[in-house]
């Protein structure tokens, strides 16, 4: 069914720390490895080893140079996946019901022997999160490793999504954030958390917490008092030798 | 937008098809017999052939009886099945007015109707859509009604509609164009909503996260043509209302009229080639790129 639920018990999701996203990438190949051979058809590349290489990938870290109006440009690696939205216009394009929204946990996910294929989802979403696969001809996105989450045959430090586990910054967690008193949700508050195009009315669950201001150090030196300049004008002995080698 | 011709050529020859069948459902031009089957004939051939066409651009064509079911959503299983009323319910009507020379009112229209809704579902397959600016707004229905209706006109040989009909849609048209031109930046959306990162100064797109191109690049990001996009603005506005209006004011003529209707189809086609060229998506933000 392609109707939104009216509300979730859950709503699953992540949180992006861009403060210490180092951008190494570990979280798009983790990513790949674990849902290439698990839920779903694999992950296909086309021409993986030739002149034109593409794939399908359901996490990827761009990065962003941001220019302050004074002092030095910031560079700001930002991983994107699908955000789980709470309106996820991506599920109401769907023609077949193959692209629905949990109602127990909020999780994105898509039906693929209902996927017809026609793009439209991918369409409907403004942050790419949707990749056709070009070998299976079904629409392929990140599915918050359902399939890890609540397996018991994992170890329970196992039990999150491939990139959280993966990340070996920490700059990735996991949580309900519907649940206001969750980590997650607490680390949203602290921090300032954000949502990316609110403007886009898509109301998305994973949110991003923003660089914190950089550390600035004062004009100050431990060694100032004991470097009293000399004087600026040479007096005495020294002054007359300025004034006579100034004449030759 | 990467403009596939698989949805072209359906977008265009469907609209077209159902803007026939529109006014076969009207009862205009009030044909019986042989020359209402002719009449049928070429409507059915452009609205399926059309409709047939857009089924090459799904990756599963062979579970698109699935899309029949999400109508309370879906505007495109809702056009699925406005094609498909429209389509029964002019046969039936058809077979009246061919075979037994009765003309059923009321079914022909709401077979009319259907045709005019098939047409509107399409549009709202875009026009839904807030990711593309360009095609977000109530225009992109105006524009895709009046061309099927005014094309519709064409091809049923109203003289006087038809040139009424194209001068509108050749207005909307070009206001689908001026408006359109100013909706991305009227969006919101920029690199900085996009990041959120604007308050730390201005933000640049440093590194893409792929050294290849990718399915989002391939669909979304389309950006050949678009510097001939005026000449083609105005060849396809020319052959698709100006021409055929001056063809069809000078006294009537079977090849002047075949030609006006010629010209009329190369200009919508054109004119939906630029629909998918020029529509940008607000993904191309995270790229850098429109």
């Amino acid at each position: 069914m392609t109707t939104l639920p009216q509300q979730t018990d859950k709503k699953l999701g992540l949180v992006i720390d861009l403060d210490t996203c180092v951008g190494c990438h570990a979280c798009v190949i983790s990513c790949k490895g674990w849902n290439t051979e698990n839920y779903g058809a694999p992950l296909s590349d086309q021409d993986p080893y030739g002149a034109d290489p593409s794939g399908t990938f359901l996490n990827r870290v761009h990065s962003y140079e941001i220019q302050p109006a004074e002092g030095h440009a910031q560079l700001i690696h930002f991983p994107k996946s699908c955000l789980h939205c709470e309106d996820a216009p991506c599920v109401t394009v769907c023609p077949t019901g193959a692209s629905y929204k949990r109602v127990e946990d909020g999780i994105v996910l898509v039906n693929e022997s209902d996927c017809i294929g026609c793009g439209l989802c991918a369409w409907a979403c403004p942050y790419g999160a949707r990749e056709m696969d070009q070998e299976e001809k079904v629409m392929k996105k990140c599915t918050l490793c359902v399939d890890r989450i609540y397996n018991e045959n994992l170890p329970e430090v196992d039990r999150v999504p491939s990139c959280v586990r993966t990340c070996p910054a920490g700059a990735r967690h996991f949580g309900d954030l519907g649940d206001p008193d969750s980590t997650v949700s607490q680390l949203v508050a602290e921090r300032g958390g954000v949502d990316l195009m609110p403007e886009q009315g898509t109301k998305p669950v994973n949110k991003y917490l923003p660089p914190r201001p950089k550390d600035a150090l004062p004009e100050f030196d431990v060694l100032a008092p004991f470097l009293e300049p000399v004087a600026q004008e040479p007096k005495g002995f020294l002054g007359w030798l300025d004034k006579t080698l100034e004449k030759l | 937008m990467h403009p596939a011709p698989s949805v072209i050529f359906f977008s265009t020859f469907s609209g077209l098809g159902f803007g026939l069948l529109f006014w076969l459902g009207l009862g205009i031009p009030g044909v019986t017999g042989f020359s209402a089957f002719a009449f049928f004939t070429i409507a059915y051939l452009l609205a399926v052939g059309g409709l047939i066409s857009s089924t090459f651009h799904l990756g599963h064509p062979e579970r698109a009886l699935k899309a029949f079911t999400q109508w309370r959503s879906s505007w495109l299983s809702r056009e699925g099945w406005c094609a498909v009323l429209a389509l029964v319910i002019l046969a039936v009507y058809g077979i009246g007015l061919v075979f037994f020379d009765s003309r059923w009112t009321v079914l022909g229209l709401i077979g009319a109707l259907f045709a005019l809704g098939t047409v509107f579902t399409t549009s709202m397959i875009y026009a839904q859509l807030k990711t593309v600016p360009r095609w977000n707004m109530p225009l992109t229905p105006a524009n895709f009604l009046s061309l099927s209706i005014a094309g519709g006109a064409l091809l049923a040989g109203q003289v006087t509609w038809a040139i009424g009909l194209l001068i509108v849609s050749g207005i909307i048209q070009a206001a689908t164009w001026v408006m359109g031109d100013k909706a991305f930046g009227n969006s919101g959306s920029d690199l900085a909503s996009a990041t959120q990162l604007g308050h730390i100064g201005t933000p640049r797109a440093f590194e893409p996260p792929h050294t290849g191109t990718n399915y989002l690049l391939r669909e979304f990001v389309h950006v050949i043509g678009r510097k001939h996009a005026q000449k083609l603005r105005l060849i396809a506005i020319s052959l698709m209302a100006v021409l055929p209006v001056v063809l069809l004011l000078l006294p009537f003529n079977h090849l002047l009229a075949v030609v006006a209707v010629l010209a009329h189809v190369a200009g919508v086609l054109a004119a939906r080639w630029l629909f998918f060229a020029e529509a940008e998506h607000v993904v191309g933000l995270y790229y850098g790129k429109r």
